[in-house]
């Protein structure tokens, strides 16, 4: 036991300077009324956007591999199978190794919805909302909302037509957006904190209204800009997840409120 | 939301009641020096299962105000809903499929089970709210408990519940619609989206089996 005691004192220090060094956050300004790609009966104006702090890379596998040595419970082989399912982190070597098929600075994918959240819990910090994470992602390198331009649009669209089983490249390659984001595009997907409050499908097996029934209050969402792909197939693939499922090209980044 | 605060709780507990407090007291400190790993849970207790929900620590406050981690529930199976108290839609329903399972129930059976509303707006639903719900709807406190996570877990919650939500701008919550049977171990073994007065037949099956009086004493 002293042992133990012994071996998580070494560790939890690990986990403070792999965290949230000062330059891993850039400031955002967020916007009164943020046009989102997501039409909500309740939220015709756009929502609020409240100013916060955004990871400027996704976080990496050596990142996460000082998490789940400070917080053992997070190894693949001891996470309870409530948090995570059985392929998450199957791309690195073992348990607390990454091996060859996972770089230290390629983005950790593989992980739950619970990991990531503890992880960011680990930070101090929290997972971007979706509204957050899609107000970053509407940029380009000089405008804060690139989402009208086609050539924007084609570029990111790009991404998702290459096939998926190449290896990650690194975090950070690519030019940062006029926020100092980087690889919001082009690399992995991302959790956000309320993947599951995206409630884009609905299905009939309840009784009576589908809508109804499954969705309690106003009805789900619509897309109010059907010409943004790639941000709802973003939207798609988070509704269709559930909080232990992990995925070859999802990671994430994480947030802090401004206080 | 972090598993190892999982065994405070235990540990405090395997503790507490030592004859020699000194001993107590030094193994109390071990316990939280090493933020109570895993390994250090009280030796009665056997490990949650990994797929139990009770992995997630989590304490609930219900409608007379007590505040207890709801692995508390451990032991016996547990009927679990997520709701909120001013919801004008469905959440009537949900209460109705509760009190539908209830009522096909024998006595024996009802001895065996406890139901649970977990609300997904704790900001709102007070103790006093969720009395009052409690109250209208003539829920036995016996059985019933209506009760409110931390804000901050409920996502956490909804996630191992396999429920969606999202909050309205109007206070409302769009959300999806369950009931879901645990074991005595907090796994899940059945779940239902069938609302209202009417039970789903293979989820209160599943009910009736879990709870047979038999089954449920030798604590499977």
């Amino acid at each position: 036991m002293r042992r133990l005691a012994a071996l998580l004192l070494l560790a939890l220090p690990v986990a403070g300077l792999a965290g949230a060094a000062a330059g891993d956050y850039v400031k955002l300004p967020g916007a009164a009324s943020f046009k989102s790609v997501l039409q909500y009966e309740d939220s015709s104006n756009g929502v609020r956007v409240a100013p916060f702090e955004l990871m400027r890379k996704p976080v990496t596998n050596a990142q996460f591999l000082a998490f789940v040595a400070a917080q053992p419970q997070w190894r693949r082989d001891r996470v309870p199978s409530v948090f995570a399912e059985t392929r998450y982190l199957s791309q690195w070597q073992g348990a607390t190794a990454l091996g060859p098929k996972a770089l230290p600075q390629q983005p950790v994918t593989w992980v739950s919805w619970f990991a990531a959240n503890a992880y960011c819990e680990a930070q101090g910090a929290r997972l971007p909302t979706w509204s957050e994470w899609e107000f970053a992602a509407a940029a380009d390198e000089t405008r804060r909302d690139a989402r009208k331009d086609p050539a924007w649009r084609e570029r990111i669209l790009a991404w998702y037509s290459r096939p998926s089983s190449a290896a990650l490249p690194r975090a950070g390659l690519q030019a940062p957006n006029i926020h100092g984001v980087q690889d919001l595009h082009g690399l992995v997907w991302e959790w956000t904190d309320d993947y599951s409050a995206l409630l884009v499908s609905s299905d009939n097996r309840n009784q009576g209204d589908a809508d109804k029934t499954q969705f309690c209050g106003a009805g789900a969402l619509s897309m109010s800009d059907r010409e943004n792909y790639a941000v709802m197939m973003r939207v798609a693939m988070l509704s269709s997840l559930n909080g232990a499922d992990a995925t070859a090209n999802l990671g994430f980044r994480c947030a802090r409120s401004i206080k | 939301m972090n598993p190892r605060t999982n065994t405070i709780a235990p540990c405090i507990n395997a503790n507490a009641s030592r004859d020699n407090p000194t001993f107590g007291q030094a193994l109390l400190l071990a316990c939280a020096m090493v933020l109570c790993a895993p390994a250090l849970a009280a030796p009665k207790a056997a490990p949650l299962p990994p797929d139990s929900v009770y992995q997630l620590p989590l304490t609930l406050t219900d409608q007379h105000g007590v505040a207890r981690p709801w692995q508390a529930r451990r032991g016996k199976p547990q009927l679990v809903a997520m709701f909120y108290t001013s919801c004008q839609y469905i959440c009537p329903l949900i209460v109705d499929a509760g009190k539908a399972v209830e009522k096909n129930l024998t006595p024996a059976q009802r001895q065996h089970l406890g139901i649970v509303l977990i609300s997904m707006d704790p900001v709102r639903d007070t103790p006093t709210a969720l009395k009052k719900v409690a109250d209208q709807r003539k829920l036995d406190p016996e059985h019933w408990t209506l009760a409110s996570p931390p804000a901050s877990e409920v996502r956490a919650v909804a996630g191992v519940l396999g429920i969606r939500y999202r909050a309205l701008a109007d206070g409302e919550f769009n959300h999806t619609s369950a009931l879901v049977l645990l074991d005595g171990e907090g796994r899940i073994v059945a779940r239902t989206e069938q609302m209202g007065t009417v039970p789903d037949p293979v989820f209160l099956a599943a009910v009736r089996k879990a709870t047979a009086p038999a089954r449920a004493l030798s604590g499977k």
